[in-house]
């Protein structure tokens, strides 16, 4: 045990640990992957803000894409909401549907939030929190863009752009149903 | 002005303190007085110079001038006067000038303490002092400046977190980076042992008292930080082995092995290259820490932004690592003792057995804490290691280290007869396994809180009967019980103070078994005027009010509380809003009590207060956690009391076999 | 007296063997159990049993839901581990390689019980080597005893 280059094993054995905390910088802990891509989405009955129902199963066929928010989401929900309306009347008529869904909030700031971006798209609240668990959320906002077999392809972690939108909204519309 | 003004002086610190650096290395290495003192000189200036630093952001604070960024983002018009002054130390920026000031104040003491009575260890010892305050400046100066100038001036702030509004927040970091910063001296004293060749005991004498000071402060912050959790996170608990404090503990277990193994040293003159290792890895760990909650490679409920400080802290943890233990390997021969043990069973024996167990738990803790990320290099998979896999581990560690705790203080120096062993530790031993029994025939079903109180009970008979035994042997000599146990006390100190933290630990274990075993909770929603029971309580919902605070609004929740005998109190659990925060903060109100602590969360409510949801718990044994806090401080000041001018000095035989 | 205090002991443990023990769960307390094996998303470090915030209660509320509607405790946490992933797990499986997270702190103190164990024999056989030392004999040591006893134990 006294060879003299062995004794250079005691500040060799540091860099493996180093090394893999230099690794950490290449991920981010809060950056869940979604085990759900690819599989079929949840099925959902709700009831809008304005009484009528919302239900996934309908949808069969049609490209969806269910946005996840909260009023007291700041700043993000409120950055993305003008594209969510934007994307919905341009692709309203093409057989997409968005869909959005408001989790752990209370009926009057949700509503107000509603009247500020003029959503004309279903909104429905999620009291309980099943819709919100059934689609792994974590956080808000999150949005699913679902294909038209009904499984989810992508998950968008954060505020979507417009540029977003139109990517998997297109690139969804172009498969056959 | 403030923002330039601030950052001009950082500045200054940094260059004074790296000039202090190379002054005191090239002073200590070509034997210059007139360097030294200009490297002291400098240590000065810095200090000056980081006071400054504080007063000045202080002064920021308290006139609002939201210029400076800092500012603008921990505080705003409605924060409470007192907690602007601590919003100091709030965020990032901040607790980097506090640890910077700390370290500054220790450079100092340092100077004054050793600049005459360690001529040769101590230049060392300054220059690495400097050099790493030197980092800390450094950090300050280019990836987190706390003077950062904000354009345009807002015309509010943002608001301290809400969290951080309490007096937990107030103590826990100035006790945590006391204790961090604290073991920077023992660490550069023995760099300057390992760079001037003079690896003997001297280092570590030196240092003793800075290292149960450091060690103290430690437990405290981490005790503080546990009481924080407890009484503003809303869920009841003290620990919940987060990464970060995950992050506080390892460096404290490596801190405790090496205030027990430094005894053997004393002794025996045996482990010099373990005790070496042991300071390296403990500073280490303080580095990591802070790298830890800085760098957001794992998240945490601490986690200050990202941004490449991380990078700074992990190329200087390097540094640190390599460079330190590279001095180790450099100086390995002279490490080299001829190590010798009588017996196995010894005291020497039990040191080993309690640094091996503190060891394996920061392994542990260490393992588990970077393994998701070991997990995501690996496999590209994430997962979550969390307090199932923690308490399991460690659970068996620490009962084990409670037993060691009774064994080692009594069992002999070299070898232990049997005569000694029976002496010592049969009756404790009986009087642990009637109080496992007697807690068996009280309801405790659970093994492994069995196991604990029969340990706890053996280590306070072993320190019972140890000083039972010396006050009565001093009181031959014609005192009462008390001033032989005082006199006792003060005349050996270190042991007695030791047996005191001892004590201090093991009501906390008390605190930590009985709370996880016996306490309990029940979560209901009642209507207003209606009740919730649990052991024994009957939890009354009485009102709901809205109140209009300098920078929130809260809900306050009225609730009576009942017991068998009438009404006992009231509690007032609140909801609070904050603009700038996304969800409401749970304020929790309770009632501490020595066996009991009542403790209600205010979950949902109707807005026009017809009902109510509410979490009750009934925690208990809680209260022994702070109790036991407030013995090891005790402890700690006991131990590190100067030691009492003896007349006739003679050294303690230890070659005389007793059996 | 040594030996009528082990029989003591002896029997006290046998008795205290026997006392009666606790009384089985109940539903709410399997829901915290099995809370408190999951991770609650918003918080960190927390359990789902734990978190005071809205996103554990209404996984609570959740936990709560399909117990009731038949589900096994295991089926409850497989559905939230086909919804998050394995992170939402408070500490990972033990398989495949997160069995290593719970083998090797396991294996660190076992190898390092047998290091010291091997130390302390190689350095008690070095001592037995070099110092023999005059002991004293039965009556010095008798006699010292005494006088160390009347003096500091």
């Amino acid at each position: 045990m006294s060879a003299r280059a062995l004794r250079w094993a005691i500040p060799l054995a540091v860099v493996p640990v180093l090394a893999l905390l230099a690794y950490g910088f290449r991920t981010d802990p809060r950056d869940i992957p979604s085990p759900l891509l690819g599989k079929p989405a949840s099925p959902f009955a709700l009831t809008a803000f304005d009484g009528k129902p919302v239900s996934l199963d309908a949808l069969r066929g049609k490209v969806v894409v269910v946005n996840f928010w909260a009023s007291w989401c700041v700043p993000a929900c409120y950055d993305e909401a003008p594209s969510l309306e934007r994307a919905w009347q341009a692709y309203r008529e093409r057989g997409v549907v968005l869909i959005g869904v408001n989790i752990q909030d209370k009926e009057e700031p949700a509503r107000r939030f509603l009247a500020q971006f003029r959503h004309t798209f279903p909104n429905a609240p999620d009291p309980s929190g099943r819709v919100s668990v059934d689609y792994g959320v974590y956080g808000v906002p999150e949005t699913f863009f679902i294909d038209r077999q009904g499984r989810v392809r992508f998950k968008q972690v954060g505020a979507v752009t417009d540029e977003l939108l139109k990517l998997q909204v297109e690139k969804l519309l172009a498969e056959p149903a | 002005m403030t923002p330039e003004l601030g950052y001009a002086v950082t500045v200054a610190a940094l260059v004074l303190a790296v000039y202090g650096a190379g002054a005191g290395a090239l002073s200590a290495a070509k034997g210059r007085p007139d360097l030294r003192a200009s490297s002291e000189r400098a240590a000065i200036g810095v200090w000056l110079l980081l006071t400054a630093c504080m007063l000045l952001l202080v002064y920021a604070f308290l006139t609002f001038d939201f210029s400076v960024r800092y500012v603008a983002n921990n505080t705003n018009r409605g924060t409470p006067f007192y907690y602007r002054i601590t919003a100091l130390w709030g965020a990032l920026e901040g607790s980097i000038i506090l640890w910077g000031w700390m370290l500054s104040l220790y450079t100092l003491i340092v100077v004054g303490r050793y600049r005459r009575t360690q001529p040769q260890l101590y230049p060392w010892a300054l220059a690495v002092m400097l050099g790493i305050s030197s980092f800390f400046l450094l950090v300050m100066t280019i990836p987190a400046p706390p003077f950062e100038r904000l354009s345009p001036i807002p015309a509010d702030g943002r608001g301290l977190n809400p969290l951080l509004e309490d007096s937990g927040m107030i103590t826990h970091p100035v006790a945590l980076y006391l204790g961090f910063t604290g073991f920077t001296v023992p660490f550069a004293f023995a760099m300057a042992a390992l760079i001037i060749g003079r690896t003997g005991d001297e280092w570590i004498t030196i240092t003793r008292r800075w290292t149960i000071i450091a060690w103290y402060f430690l437990s405290l912050g981490l005790l503080i930080g546990g009481w924080w959790s407890y009484h503003v996170l809303g869920w009841g608990g003290y620990w919940a082995w987060d990464p970060v404090e995950n992050a506080a503990f390892m460096p404290w277990l490596t801190a405790t092995a090496f205030l027990h193994s430094v005894m053997i040293q004393e002794r025996r003159r045996m482990l010099k290259l373990w005790n070496l290792t042991l300071i390296i890895l403990t500073f280490s760990l303080t580095l990591f820490g802070t790298f830890l909650t800085r760098s957001g490679i794992i998240g945490s409920v601490h986690a200050f932004t990202q941004g490449s400080i991380g990078i700074f802290f992990l190329v200087f943890l390097a540094l640190v690592m390599l460079g330190a233990f590279s001095l180790l390997a450099w100086r390995i021969e002279r490490l080299r003792g001829r190590s010798e043990l009588d017996s196995i069973f010894s005291r020497e024996s039990a040191f080993l057995l309690n640094n091996l167990f503190l060891i394996a738990a920061a392994f542990t803790v260490f393992f588990g804490t970077v393994f998701p990320l070991l997990s995501e290099a690996v496999k590209g998979q994430k997962v979550s290691v969390g307090a199932p896999f923690f308490n399991l581990v460690n659970i068996p560690i620490f009962l084990a280290l409670i037993f060691l705790m009774g064994v080692g203080p009594l069992i002999a120096w070299r070898r232990a007869s049997a005569e000694n062993l029976r002496r010592n530790f049969l009756l404790p031993v009986a009087i642990g396994v009637v109080g496992a029994a007697l807690c068996r025939v009280l309801g405790v079903g659970n093994l492994l809180v069995l196991l604990c109180m029969g340990l706890v009970v053996f280590v306070a008979a072993t320190i019972a009967l140890d000083f039972w035994r010396a006050a009565r042997a001093r009181r031959r000599t014609g005192d009462g019980w008390l001033e032989a146990t005082w006199g006792l006390a003060l005349r050996q100190n270190r042991r007695y103070g030791g047996f005191v933290v001892h004590l201090g630990i093991l009501v906390i274990a008390l605190g930590v078994a009985g709370s996880q075993a016996w306490s309990t909770q029940t979560e209901a929603t009642i209507n207003r005027g209606a009740s919730v029971e649990l052991a024994g309580y009957t939890i009354r919902f009485d009102d709901l009010q809205p109140v209009e605070e300098s920078n929130h609004f809260k809900v306050v929740g009225t609730f009576t509380v009942s017991d068998r005998r009438g009404p006992y109190t009231v509690l007032t659990p609140a909801k609070k809003f904050y603009p700038q925060e996304q969800t409401p903060i749970a304020a929790v109100d309770y009632r501490l009590g020595f066996m009991e602590d009542l403790y209600l969360v205010l979950g949902d409510f109707a807005r026009d207060g017809s009902h109510a949801t509410v979490k009750v718990q009934i925690n208990r044994m809680i209260s022994w956690l702070w109790i036991g806090g407030l013995i090891l401080t005790l402890g700690a000041a006991l131990a590190i009391v100067p030691e009492p001018r003896r007349t006739a000095a003679r050294p303690r035989p230890d070659h005389v076999v007793v059996a | 007296m040594t030996r009528a205090l082990t029989l003591t002991l002896l029997l006290i443990a046998a008795l205290a063997a026997v006392a009666p023990l606790g009384a089985a769960p109940v539903s709410e307390e399997t829901v915290h159990e099995i809370g408190g094996q999951l991770r609650c998303v918003v918080c960190q470090s927390l359990s789902v049993a734990d978190s005071p915030s809205e996103t554990a209660n209404q996984m609570r509320g959740i936990i709560r839901e399909r117990l009731a509607a038949g589900d096994s405790p295991e089926q409850v946490k497989a559905y939230f581990v086909e919804k998050y992933g394995l992170w939402i797990l408070l500490s990972p499986p033990r398989q495949g390689f997160n069995l290593l997270v719970w083998v090797v702190p396991f294996v660190a103190l076992g190898a390092g019980l047998v290091l010291v164990l091997l130390l302390v024999r190689r350095w008690s056989r070095r001592a037995a080597q070099s110092n023999p030392g005059p002991a004293p004999d039965a009556a010095m040591r008798a006699r010292i005893q005494r006088e160390m006893a009347e003096r500091e134990p």
